[in-house]
């Protein structure tokens, strides 16, 4: 067994950041967290970091900071004090501003483990949720544009030229004939891999020209005219979803009520 | 559409809790069926009850604003055997950071950082992901920061009808040292 390498398991607890191992400490030593003997807690806090590097733990560069703010605080507490020019005038603590700097903490991460409770409790309940993709699916509408009105469509369609505009710095010299057919068969491809529906947005993303942006809104507003899409506003304002209407997209479905 | 008997109009409150995907609200009910709020409020209501009273496999749950059915927790195991069980809880850092939004919102990143004591991007992004906070547009200072709040989502999530229902912060008041600040307040 000779050379074998002996290796030890240490447990390092593992803290978030500074404030949580301060608090640990103030905790473990149980003393006063508005008259932290700060000698001790500074000392204590640099045992950890060496530890921690013992164990090849990384901390963040924030434990080395505070540790410094600790040297930096226990070097204030060391100087004597001036005796107070008036007696308004008190010298504050040197330790103030951390102490806030901790209770504000305290707060958040004692919230943090309500917060864990609660999950644990909601992570066992299951919400009723409705697929809307799946809805449209079982009742298409007799519209193909559903609720989505010409305005919304116009403002969707603004808001995509609008970024082709702003890219008009760079002045393209070739000039690509792009048709509306070619648009025709690349939403239809696009769609065919999304069965869940297809954002207004996305289908004009990767689209680096205006012209294109145009012809696409063409090949969509045909599809959409001959029902071969289904477009979908959730709610007002929100992304117009493009779906693929699939009682059109060839066999009429069977009807699974009758019978 | 014809006034209903109180039975009918249960019965269509029920069918639209059943479609609704977000939680629905009493003035939802009260504008379709033509009611006054405190009717369809009291409608819903007896919804919960009756699922109560009958041990219903399934609650009618008061959350985000609205009422939604929920399955009883105690089904879980079953359930989770049919459904794919919920992403896994979420790390301290990210309930820490969580907390923090939930009770600043809205709120830039860096005021988050400060709070803790170190980074929390990847909490943050971890939060956004799984639509528990969003973007609540920038603050009008220096570096015009993104600010975060809590979605609809983040109040299904921990059960909560709204924000006024997350826990109340415990202040430790420190003796004497912020009289000052208290005096002005008062």
């Amino acid at each position: 067994m000779c050379g074998e390498v002996m290796v030890y398991q240490v447990k390092v607890p593992v803290f978030e950041g500074p404030l949580d191992l301060l608090l640990h400490l103030i905790e473990q030593n149980e003393v006063d967290i508005y008259d932290i003997p700060i000698s001790l807690i500074a000392q204590q806090y640099l045992e950890y970091l060496a530890l921690a590097r013992e164990v090849d733990l990384e901390l963040t560069s924030e434990f080395l900071l505070m540790a410094c703010n600790l040297l930096a605080i226990k070097a204030r507490m060391l100087l004597p004090r001036h005796e107070a020019a008036s007696e308004e005038e008190t010298e504050e603590d040197p330790r103030k501003e951390l102490v806030q700097k901790l209770l504000e903490y305290k707060i958040y991460k004692e919230i943090a483990g309500e917060l864990k409770s609660m999950e644990a409790l909601w992570s066992r309940v299951y919400w009723r949720e409705t697929d809307e993709a799946k809805l449209l699916k079982e009742f298409p509408p007799s519209n193909p544009l559903g609720t989505v009105t010409a305005d919304d469509l116009v403002a969707a369609y603004n808001r995509v030229l609008r970024k082709y505009e702003k890219k008009r710095e760079v002045v393209s010299i070739s000039r690509d004939e792009i048709t509306v057919r070619e648009k025709i068969e690349f939403v239809l491809e696009r769609l065919s891999h999304k069965p869940a529906g297809l954002s207004f947005d996305s289908l004009f993303s990767g689209i680096t020209s205006r012209s294109e942006v145009i012809v696409t809104f063409l090949a969509l507003l045909e599809l959409a005219r001959r029902g071969i899409v289904l477009l979908r506003q959730a709610r007002l304002f929100s992304d117009i979803l493009i779906f693929l209407n699939e009682s059109k997209g060839g066999e009429e479905r069977a009807d699974p009520v009758s019978g | 559409m014809p006034t209903l008997f109180p039975d009918e109009a249960k019965s269509v409150v029920e069918a639209l809790l059943f479609v609704s995907g977000d939680p629905l609200t009493a003035q939802d009910v009260a504008g379709i069926l033509n009611l006054e709020e405190n009717e369809a409020l009291a409608i819903l209501k007896e919804i919960k009850a009756d699922c109560e009273k009958e041990r219903k496999g399934f609650r009618l749950v008061e959350v985000a604003g609205g009422f939604a059915f929920a399955t009883r927790p105690e089904h879980a195991a079953y359930v989770e055997k049919l459904v794919r069980p919920r992403l896994s809880s979420l790390s301290q850092a990210a309930l820490e950071t969580l907390a923090i939004i939930a009770y600043k919102q809205p709120v830039a990143r860096s005021e988050i950082e400060e709070i803790r004591g170190v980074k929390c991007d990847s909490a943050v992004s971890t939060l956004l992901e799984r639509g528990l906070i969003e973007e609540a547009g920038r603050r009008e200072a220096p570096g015009r920061p993104i600010l975060y709040r809590t979605t609809p989502s983040f109040l299904k999530y921990l059960g909560l009808r709204s924000l006024e229902d997350l826990p109340a912060i415990k202040r430790e008041e420190a003796e004497g040292q912020d009289r000052e600040s208290q005096d002005r307040a008062g």
